[in-house]
C-alpha cells in the first residue's frame, strides 16, 4: 500500500475552487487524478462535482473535462471512449466518468448498466455524499435509513441499494469500495484500476459537512468512523476475487468495530433518530460486515 | 456510380458508410431499426470501418454521440417518434454544445396512443433545439442529404437533423443512385476538428455559465448564456448560405440538385402554392397537376431546410400568389400545424403576400393521397372566392363526423 | 470590448486558481503552524505531511515544515484536525488580524 507522505506530489486540480470548506470531495478527488497521473479526460453529469469543476470561463482542474446532463455521465464516458479509439487517441489518457450518489444508482443507472453489460472502456467513480447535494440534499437511493434530508424529513426508511453488488452482478473487470478521506485507498484503487481494461467501478464514500450536518473540520474523523464501524467497507473484487483492503482489512484481523451509534452522533442528519431504528442499522451493518468477512475469506483461500 | 433498388433506410446506412462514419451509437425502433441492423451488420462483416456502441437507450445513443463528436470522431445516429422524445434532454445539449452530430429522424407518430405509422409530430416538436432540420422527398434525396450533412455540421458546428418520412420512404423501395466511395470522400473529407480533449491544452467543455459575461484568468471578458445562444442563433443563420452552397457542390461532382432551401415544382405561373416538407410533396405534385388539368394554376413550394426557416426564400417564392395552402404532417396542439404558423409568420405584412390556409394531414399514417390533398385545395378555392382570408386548419380525411 | 473577442464559439474553460475567488475570504478561523510541534520540522525532513494529504483544497504545501496558503484556505480546520501533534490551531480571524496588526506596530 502506497503511504500518505509518498502520494505523488503533482496535483491537478486547483486551489480557490467552489467546494464547501471541508468537503472530503476535494481530498478524494486529489488522489484520483494523482493515481491517474493526471492522464484523463473526465466526464461529469449534473452534481456538486459540476460547481467544483467551476463556472465559464474558469476550470478548477487540469485535466480535460467534459460536463454532461444528469443521466448521461456513462454513456458520455463509453461516447469518450469510442471517440478515442476511433481516432486513434485511446492510449493517450483513461477515461474517467466521475458522478454522485443520484447520478450514479438513480437517473443514471440505466446508462451505467448499460456501460457495464457491453463493458466498455472506462473508470466509473460514484462519489457518495449519499444524498442531492447539488439540488439542497434531497434523498437518493443511497441515503441510509435514518437520515433526515429536505425529502425526507422524519428520516429515510429504507436502507440504500447496495451498487457495488448490482455492479458486481454485471461481471465488469474491477469493482472497488473506498473512502474519500483514505486517500492512499483510493489512490491505490485507482492506480489498479488503471492497469486495466473494460468498466471498472470505484464507489468512494464521501462526507459532506454541509449536507450531513457536522463541522467542516471533522470530514476525515466522520469519513473515518463510517470505515471503523462497518458502515463503509474498504474493499475491492478483481476478476471476482473479494479482498477486503486497508482500514477495513485491519479491522478484520482485530474483530472488534465501535458501535454504529458512535458514527450516527456525529451528524445532525441522524438526531432525534429512536433508539430502535440505531439498532435496525446496527444488525444490518452487522448482517453486512459478517458477510463481508465470509467473502474475504473465501477470497483469500481462492 | 450505380444504380440500386433501395428503401430509404438504406440509403441513409449508405450515406452513413460513404461518409466513413467513426462512432455509431443507435437504438432500434420502428421504422427506423433496419438502419441499426445494417450498420451492425457492415460492422460485423468489416465493411464499416466504425465503432459501433450498441447502447440501451436513445437517451444515451445521442450522449455517446455528443462525447464522440467532442473528442473530434464523425458520428451518426437515428431514431423515430418516442426514441426521439426520450433523447429531448441531449438533442438539446448537442444542439448548445455545437456538435456536427448527424442524425435520421426517421419520422413516425408520437403515442399515445401507439402508432407506428408515419407524421411529422417527432421532429416538428424539436423544432426550437437549434437542429438544422433538412426533410427529404424520396430516397435519393436521404442519401444526398445524409452526406450534405455532415458537410453542413462540420463547417458550422451545428447538429444535422434528416428527417424522412416512415415507411413512406423509410420501407419503401425506389431506384437509388449510390455514389462511388472516392467521389464521396472528394465531396466529404476527413473531418479534422480542433481538438477539445486535449491532455497539452485542458478544457472543461459545457460547465455552469452564468447569465452575465465574466473575465477569464487573462482578464479578457467571455461570454454569458444569452451571447452563446446568440452565437448558435447566428451560425443558424448562416446556415442558410450553407446549405445552398453545400448543396451546390454536391450538384457540381455528383450532377443532381433537388433544391437547397426549398424546391418547387410548376410553380411559375402558379396562383395556388402548395407548401409542405417530406414525402408528401411528391404527392402535391401529383395533385397539383391534376388541378392544373382542370385549369386551377396549382404548383407546389417543398420545404427542405424546415430549420433554420427559409422565410425569405418563401417571402419572394409566394409573393403575388392567390393562396398559400399549407400541408402539416403534425400539430401545434391548442394552435395549428407548426409549418403553416411559420409561413404566416414570415409572410406577415410582407407585400404582394397570399392568405395563408392550413391542412392537419397524414397523422398516424392516414392517408393523403394526390386525389384527396387537390379535393381540400378545391375545397380551399371556394372558401377563398367566397372571400374568406382566415380559416381554421382542415384535417384532411377526418371522419368524426358523419359527410354530409 | 464585446465578448465576440474572447473568440469562444462554446462554453470552454481554462484552468486558474481562484475560480470562486479569493476563497480565503470565507474563513472565520485561520490554521497557524507552530514549527516547533511538527514532526517533519524536528525529523528535518518531509515526514508526515498529513496536513497536506487531507487538505481538501491544496492550500498547503509539503515541506518541512509545511506552508499554509492563505488566499485560498477556506479554514475548513481538516488539517489541524489531522495534525497527529496538534502542531496546527485554528485561530479566529479576528484574533489573528489583531495580532497581526499588533505586529506592524
Ligand atoms: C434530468 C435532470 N433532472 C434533475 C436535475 C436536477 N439535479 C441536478 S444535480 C441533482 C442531484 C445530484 O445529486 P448527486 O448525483 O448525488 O450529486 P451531488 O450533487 O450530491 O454531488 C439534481 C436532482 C437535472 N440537472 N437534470
Ligand atoms: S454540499 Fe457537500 S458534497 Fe457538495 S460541495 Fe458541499 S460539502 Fe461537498
Ligand atoms: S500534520 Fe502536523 S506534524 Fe504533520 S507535517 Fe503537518 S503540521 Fe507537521
Ligand atoms: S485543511 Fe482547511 S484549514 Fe487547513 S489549509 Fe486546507 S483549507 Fe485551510
Ligand atoms: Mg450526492
Amino acid at each position: 500500500m502506497t503511504r500518505l507522505v509518498d502520494l505523488p506530489t503533482q496535483e491537478h486540480m486547483l486551489p480557490g475552487n467552489r467546494a464547501c470548506a471541508g468537503c472530503s470531495l476535494g481530498i478524494g478527488l486529489r488522489s484520483i487524478l494523482k493515481a491517474l497521473d493526471g492522464k484523463a479526460v473526465m466526464t461529469v453529469p449534473a452534481s456538486c462535482l459540476t460547481v467544483i469543476g467551476g463556472m465559464y470561463p474558469t476550470s478548477s482542474v487540469t485535466v480535460p473535462w467534459l460536463n454532461v446532463a444528469f443521466p448521461g455521465c456513462a454513456a458520455a464516458a463509453a461516447g469518450l471512449a469510442a471517440g478515442l479509439r476511433a481516432t486513434g487517441r485511446d492510449r493517450e489518457m483513461t477515461v474517467l466518468a466521475m458522478a454522485g450518489d443520484g447520478g450514479t444508482a438513480d437517473i443514471g443507472i440505466q446508462a451505467l448498466s448499460g456501460a457495464a453489460e457491453r463493458n466498455d472502456d472506462f473508470i466509473y467513480v460514484c462519489y457518495d455524499n449519499e444524498a442531492y447535494m447539488n439540488t439542497g440534499t434531497q434523498r437518493s437511493g443511497l441515503t441510509p435509513a435514518g437520515a433526515r434530508t429536505t425529502t425526507t424529513m422524519l428520516g429515510k426508511r429504507e436502507n440504500p441499494k447496495d451498487m457495488c453488488r448490482i455492479m458486481e452482478a454485471h461481471g465488469i473487470p474491477y469493482v472497488a469500495s473506498t473512502s474519500a478521506v483514505f486517500p492512499d485507498d483510493v489512490y491505490d484503487k485507482l492506480a489498479r484500476a488503471r492497469t486495466l481494461r473494460g468498466l471498472r467501478y470505484v464507489h468512494m464514500n464521501t462526507p459532506c459537512p454541509s449536507g450531513w450536518s457536522f463541522e467542516p473540520r471533522d470530514s476525515v474523523t466522520v469519513g473515518q468512523l463510517a470505515v471503523d464501524t462497518g458502515l463503509v467497507v474498504l474493499f475491492e473484487v478483481e476478476g471476482g476475487v473479494f479482498r477486503l483492503t486497508g482500514r477495513s482489512k485491519t479491522l478484520a484481523k482485530r474483530g472488534k468495530r465501535p458501535p454504529v451509534a458512535d458514527y450516527l452522533a456525529t451528524q445532525g442528519r441522524f438526531k432525534g433518530m429512536s433508539p430502535e431504528a440505531a439498532t435496525e442499522i446496527q444488525r444490518w451493518v452487522d448482517g453486512r460486515w459478517a458477510e463481508y468477512l465470509r467473502r474475504d475469506a473465501a477470497g483469500a483461500t481462492t | 456510380m450505380s444504380i440500386s433498388i433501395l428503401t430509404g433506410n438504406d440509403a441513409a446506412a449508405h450515406a452513413a458508410r460513404l461518409a466513413r462514419v467513426q462512432v455509431v451509437a443507435a437504438y432500434p425502433i420502428t421504422p427506423q431499426s433496419p438502419v441499426v441492423e445494417m450498420l451492425s451488420k457492415w460492422s460485423d462483416q468489416g465493411d464499416l470501418q466504425a465503432e459501433l456502441v450498441r447502447v440501451e437507450s436513445e437517451h444515451s445513443a445521442l450522449t455517446v454521440c455528443i462525447a464522440a463528436a467532442t473528442v473530434g470522431a464523425r458520428v451518426f445516429t437515428a431514431t423515430s417518434a418516442n426514441g426521439l422524445a426520450y433523447m429531448n434532454e441531449q438533442i438539446w445539449w448537442a444542439a448548445g454544445a455545437r456538435l456536427p452530430v448527424v442524425m435520421c429522424c426517421v419520422n413516425r407518430a408520437l403515442a399515445a396512443p401507439w402508432n407506428v405509422l408515419n407524421d411529422q409530430q417527432d421532429s416538428m416538436s424539436v423544432r426550437d433545439a437549434g437542429w438544422v432540420q433538412l426533410y427529404c422527398r424520396d430516397n435519393q434525396e436521404v442519401l444526398d442529404t445524409t452526406l450534405q450533412a455532415w458537410r453542413i455540421a462540420e463547417e458550422l458546428g451545428l447538429p444535422v437533423m434528416v428527417c424522412y418520412d416512415g415507411f413512406l420512404l423509410s420501407h419503401t423501395v425506389m431506384p437509388v443512385d449510390v455514389p462511388e466511395a472516392s467521389a464521396v470522400d472528394a465531396f466529404l473529407p476527413r473531418h479534422e476538428p480542433i481538438p477539445v480533449i486535449d491532455l497539452a491544452r485542458p478544457r472543461n467543455v459545457g460547465p455552469v455559465t452564468f447569465a452575465d459575461p465574466r473575465a477569464n484568468a487573462d482578464g479578457v471578458i467571455c461570454h454569458g448564456y444569452m451571447e452563446l445562444r446568440a452565437l448558435h442563433q447566428e451560425a443558424l443563420t448562416r446556415a442558410l448560405q450553407v446549405i445552398p452552397r453545400v448543396e451546390r457542390s454536391f450538384a457540381a461532382l455528383f450532377g443532381r440538385s433537388r433544391g437547397a432551401l426549398t424546391w418547387g415544382h410548376l410553380l411559375d405561373d402558379a396562383e395556388v402554392v402548395l407548401v409542405a416538407a417530406g414525402s408528401i410533396g411528391v404527392e402535391l405534385t401529383v395533385a397539383a397537376e391534376a388541378l392544373r388539368a382542370e385549369g386551377v394554376k396549382a404548383g407546389v413550394l417543398g420545404i427542405r431546410a424546415y430549420r433554420p426557416f427559409p422565410a425569405e426564400a418563401l417571402r419572394q417564392a409566394l409573393q403575388g400568389r392567390r393562396l398559400a395552402l399549407v400541408f402539416d404532417k403534425a400539430m401545434s396542439y391548442g394552435h395549428e400545424g407548426p409549418i403553416c404558423s411559420d409561413v404566416r409568420s414570415a409572410l406577415f405584412g410582407a407585400p404582394g403576400a397570399p392568405p395563408v390556409f392550413g391542412a392537419v394531414a397524414g397523422l398516424g399514417g392516414r392517408d393523403a393521397a394526390a386525389r384527396e390533398l387537390a379535393e381540400v385545395a378545391r375545397r380551399a378555392l371556394a372558401d377563398l372566392d367566397r372571400g374568406v382570408r382566415q380559416r381554421p386548419a382542415e384535417w384532411v380525411n377526418l371522419q368524426l363526423e358523419e359527410r354530409a | 470590448m464585446g465578448t465576440r473577442d474572447c473568440q469562444h464559439q462554446i462554453a470552454m474553460s481554462s484552468p486558474a486558481a481562484g475560480e470562486a475567488g479569493a476563497t480565503g475570504d470565507w474563513r472565520t478561523e485561520r490554521p497557524v503552524l507552530d514549527p516547533a510541534l511538527c514532526l517533519a520540522q524536528k525529523q528535518e525532513k518531509e515526514a508526515c505531511q498529513l496536513c497536506w494529504v487531507y487538505c481538501p483544497d491544496l492550500c498547503i504545501a509539503r515541506g518541512v515544515p509545511p506552508a499554509v496558503l492563505l488566499t485560498y484556505c477556506k479554514g475548513c480546520g481538516i488539517c489541524a484536525e489531522v495534525c497527529p501533534t496538534d502542531a496546527i490551531a485554528m485561530v479566529p480571524e479576528r484574533e489573528s488580524a489583531a495580532a497581526a496588526a499588533g505586529g506592524a506596530r
